[in-house]
């Protein structure tokens, strides 16, 4: 066995179990044709998952830096390709994010979603097993494989089950990720020719020239830079995210959006240094014009997708700032954003969701004064909303904090500007807040949450206000991986 | 037994030959697949076979048996897959004319002479000059289109010719190990990289390749549906199979060659994929896919070593079938013979949910995406090409890579998010649905895993 990979405890192949669940939940839907009982199915496909993924996730070994519940076999050796799974402190809240995300979508298209239900929880499933192979894969081209294939669902949710811009938005999508993704697939052959093998951990801190890490850390910034996005790579977002039905903008938001910043993590900074060094102002500098951009371009929205969507790219702003800091502060700032991100945004696309089946409109105004006749809805959006611009005692508030800490102290007046944009955050939520509870006068027949849409909020909610409140479990997980991360950069930068 | 694939290959012909000869109908599509299974069983038994026949000229080794195999398996599915008796006249001579052409390919594939490549090659050739107008609707395209391939195919063989008198009259023989031996000698003249060149010409032309792709376009638009599913896949596979055997027979890698096909390569993806992007005709979409995968196929080539060689019949396997299933879906699509327009596919999801699965499956693999088979190849490519030494040409495959996925997904994108009026289902008969299964299957399969059939081709070169 490998130095940096340790054994799986369990007596079956645990990672393997989780990326799989969803397939066989594809597997026995193939061959249902009652639209209850295929979302049964893929429900319980999802939760399955997720008790696994709970399993894991109490099992793991927070004390050691090193990859755990290890995976390997071959699979191409000609080419030197394992088949390598393994979790370390920096995946596994991602796994678990990717698994309680899941079910959630299926629960939120129960009745959003009437035509070709077969195929969407299909896609629902297979979304589910890509992202989280994307996670657990310790080599490149298991990696890419689960990276790229979960294009070809997400590109079926936006073009098939979509709004009306869906030809165009899905489109989009798929083209500028493709874009991003063959300059990684080169990078990835690159490295493969000097290393000689796959394996991700294996490239990790080799000291190449400067020169190979230049360009390497070049098509990796491009591969996630637009998929996280970053400011001038950001224009899909908007578009896919409003046209994607509901449960798609969920895996936009919650999930997808972190394989970006989770591969700046875990290639750019431990394979490429000192480029990352290197580039680490430009860097910065495009998170804090996106925190900053992002918020301004949020003010002047009439469509509430759209204003999540675009709130989207700047709270990514906050996590490259942390990644792109080099501080132990920062990474952990980063690690909770991306949890908190996906939790509270994705929350907020539910609450669009919930309110479009109702009204069949986004724009703010057809959605405003609900507070008389919603109160349990605006209660639910109300703890989202203040959570997504980071109020004290919610979750965002914690992750942004470690950021701006980190930010102070190395550069002042990078942290003056995020700072701004926080607030401009505020500006833009508590203006959509007001609007929808207090925005309009006339009655309105509506009908509250159901017990439905009650099961899959609470857990998200349960989530804001205890990373808000509680967060060290959380930091403990991820504690010593990023020490460790951090450790070695250290070295490096003197 | 050495020759026994090729000889069952003649036999069928020969079978359709007197067939045609009779007036009585008898049970042709089935005669043709029981043959045509029978003679994939043959040739897979006889992958063992090695040997030297006429004076050293033909040889039969694990390399032809590889080639072969595949072959047979696409004439096969060919075969399988056409079954519109409205589609193509003169139902006997098509089978007859196809086998001949198979034979020929199967002959090329062991030819190690320039005598007996010119031979098998224009076998190959003619008969399918002969299928191209044997197309019932439309008269005036298959015509032309006829007309086109016969000419440009001659001329390709002419040009081809005059190579191969230059390569003669300085290697002094005919035989490809005494010419590849005294490679190194006359490339450094220019004369000598003309003359491979020249003699390069002909197989470029089959792989429509830049600059010699302007025909592929229109013939696919003027013949039948299953000619076209022929031409488009299977002697591509036999010129592969030659280029590759002079690769081998190369010693080294010699610099002016391959500057000269990394350029051919760069230009034939680059002009497929952006004039790909505007074609409504799906069989003309397909030509320029065509052309498009020739210059990623010369990637391969590039690095003039086992494993790069075995990348690229990786890759040309991928392609036999990520074509054929694109082309099933054309064919079924197209009942009565007629061409499909990027539009006629809408709604097909609705229509059939297996055509567009099929079709999207293979459109994917086309354009390279993970888990299917066309990324693996591509991947086994780009490794190769960069492991040469050439990023230039990967990264304008790359780039290319993300312009073709405009057209290829809107094939998927026409087919599953555009409704149409005309939604009358489409219903596929039993072998119909096995075929597109077998197909789905095959394309994932040689995604996800690629690491039997890469070795066994790595042990082939």
């Amino acid at each position: 066995m490998s130095p940096y990979l340790t054994m799986n405890p369990f007596g079956f192949p645990i990672l393997s179990t989780v990326i799989f669940l969803p397939l066989v939940g594809v597997f026995f839907i193939l061959f249902l044709r009652d639209d209850n009982k295929i979302k049964m199915t893929a429900f319980v496909a999802g939760m399955l998952t997720l008790l696994v993924s709970l399993l894991l996730f109490f099992s793991f070994n927070p004390g050691t830096p090193l990859f755990q519940f290890g995976e390997r076999l071959p699979w191409i050796p000609a080419y030197n390709i394992y088949y390598v799974l393994g979790v370390d402190g920096i995946s596994i809240m991602l796994i678990v994010l990717t698994a309680m995300i899941s079910p959630i979508c299926v629960l939120c298209s129960w009745k959003a979603i009437e035509k070709r239900v077969k195929e969407f929880m299909i896609c629902i499933l297979l979304m589910e097993a890509a992202m989280i192979g994307v996670f657990c894969s310790l080599d490149f081209i298991l990696f890419y494989v689960f990276w790229e294939a979960m294009l070809i669902p997400m590109y079926l949710l936006i073009a098939v089950w979509g709004g009306p811009q869906k030809d165009y938005a899905s489109l989009k999508f798929f083209i500028y990720t493709l874009f991003g993704s063959v300059f990684l697939l080169v990078a990835i052959i690159a490295l493969y020719l000097v290393n000689g093998t796959f394996s991700i951990p294996e490239a990790m801190f080799k000291g190449y020239s400067f020169q190979f890490q230049f360009w390497v850390f070049l098509a990796f910034a491009i591969a996630f830079a637009i998929k996280v996005p970053m400011f001038p790579f950001h224009t899909w977002l908007p578009a896919a995210h409003t046209e994607a039905p509901t449960a798609g903008s969920v895996f936009l938001a919650s999930i997808l959006l972190k394989m970006g910043t989770y591969g700046f993590i875990r290639f750019c900074l431990p394979i490429v240094p000192q480029a990352s060094f290197y580039f680490a102002p430009f860097m910065i500098v495009l998170s804090v014009v996106a925190i900053i951009y992002g918020g301004f371009v949020c003010l002047s929205q009439t469509d509430m997708k759209k204003l999540i969507a675009y709130s989207s790219v700047a709270h990514m702003g906050f996590v490259t700032l942390g990644i792109f800091t080099f501080t132990m502060y920062g990474f952990i700032g980063a690690m909770l954003q991306m949890l908190n991100h996906g939790v509270t945004t994705g929350a907020l696309f539910l609450m669009v969701g919930i309110i479009y089946e109702r009204t069949h409109s986004r724009q703010i105004y057809d959605n405003a004064g609900l507070g008389k006749f919603l109160p349990a809805y605006v209660g639910f959006f109300g703890l989202f909303a203040v959570s997504s611009f980071a109020f004290p005692g919610t979750n965002n508030f914690v992750g942004e904090l470690y950021v701006l800490i980190s930010t102070f102290s190395t550069s002042k007046i990078t942290g003056f500007f995020a700072v701004v944009g926080a607030v401009v955050a505020a500006a833009y939520m508590l203006r959509l807040l007001k609007q929808i509870v207090w925005g309009r006068e006339d009655k309105r027949d509506l009908t509250d949450l159901n017990v439905r849409e009650f099961i899959y909020l609470t857990p998200l909610a349960v989530f804001v206000l205890w990373v808000g409140l509680f967060p060290s479990p959380f930091v403990r997980i991820m504690e010593n991986t990023l020490v460790h991360l951090f450790m070695q950069l250290d070295k490096l930068s003197h | 037994m050495t020759l026994l694939p090729e000889l069952y290959m003649l036999f069928f012909s020969i079978f359709f030959l007197f067939l045609s000869l009779g007036k009585k109908k008898i049970a042709l599509f089935t005669a043709a697949r029981g043959l045509a299974l029978v003679g994939f069983a043959v040739t897979l038994a006889c992958s063992g076979a090695r040997g030297d026949l006429f004076s050293g000229a033909y040889q039969v080794d694990f390399f032809s048996q590889v080639f072969k195999v595949l072959l047979s398996t696409g004439f096969t599915l060919v075969v399988f897959m056409f079954e519109k008796e409205n589609e193509v006249e003169n139902l006997p001579e098509f089978f007859m004319f196809l086998g001949f052409s198979t034979l020929g390919l199967m002959i090329l594939v062991s030819s190690v002479e320039l005598i007996s490549i010119v031979i098998s090659l224009e076998i190959s050739s003619f008969s399918l000059y002969a299928v191209v107008p044997l197309r019932k609707a439309q008269t005036k395209r298959q015509l032309e289109a006829a007309m086109k391939y016969l000419f440009f195919g001659a001329i390709s063989t002419g040009i081809m010719l005059y190579g191969m008198g230059y390569l003669y009259g300085m290697a002094h023989s005919t035989y490809l190990t005494d010419i590849m031996a005294k490679l190194p000698q006359f490339l450094a003249q220019p004369l000598g990289v003309l003359a491979l060149i020249l003699t390069l010409t002909a197989f470029f032309f089959k792989l429509s390749l830049f600059p010699l792709h302007f025909w592929a376009p229109d013939i696919y638009e003027g013949a039948s549906d299953a000619t076209t599913t022929f031409i488009a896949t299977i002697p591509k596979i036999a010129a592969t199979a030659l280029l590759i055997r002079l690769a081998m027979l190369a010693s080294f890698a010699p610099a002016q060659l391959a500057t000269v096909i990394i350029v051919l390569a760069a230009f034939s993806m680059t002009l497929g994929n952006l004039v790909g992007l505007v074609q409504k005709d799906v069989k003309r979409l397909l030509a320029y896919s065509g052309i498009a995968h020739a210059g990623y196929l010369m990637m391969g080539l590039l690095s003039f070593n086992e494993e790069g060689n075995a990348a690229v019949v990786y890759y040309i396997t991928v392609y036999l079938f990520m074509n054929l299933a694109c082309f099933y879906v054309v064919m079924l699509l197209s009942r009565g013979g007629e061409n499909v327009s990027i539009n006629d596919l809408s709604g097909l999801a609705r229509r059939s949910p297996l055509l567009a699965l099929t079709l999207a499956v293979a459109a994917f693999s086309l354009a390279g995406i993970p888990p299917t088979g066309g990324f693996t190849g591509k991947f086994f490519l780009f490794v190769a090409a960069f492991k040469a030494g050439h990023l230039a040409i990967v990264i304008i495959a790359a780039v290319n890579t993300v312009i073709s996925i405009f057209y290829y997904l809107n094939l998927v994108r026409i087919s599953y998010s555009r409704e149409s009026e005309d939604l009358q289902p489409l219903y596929l008969a039993f072998h119909e649905k096995v075929l597109c299964y077998l197909f789905n299957i095959i394309i994932i399969y040689l995604g996800l895993l690629p690491f039997g059939l890469i070795d066994l081709f790595r042990r082939a070169m």
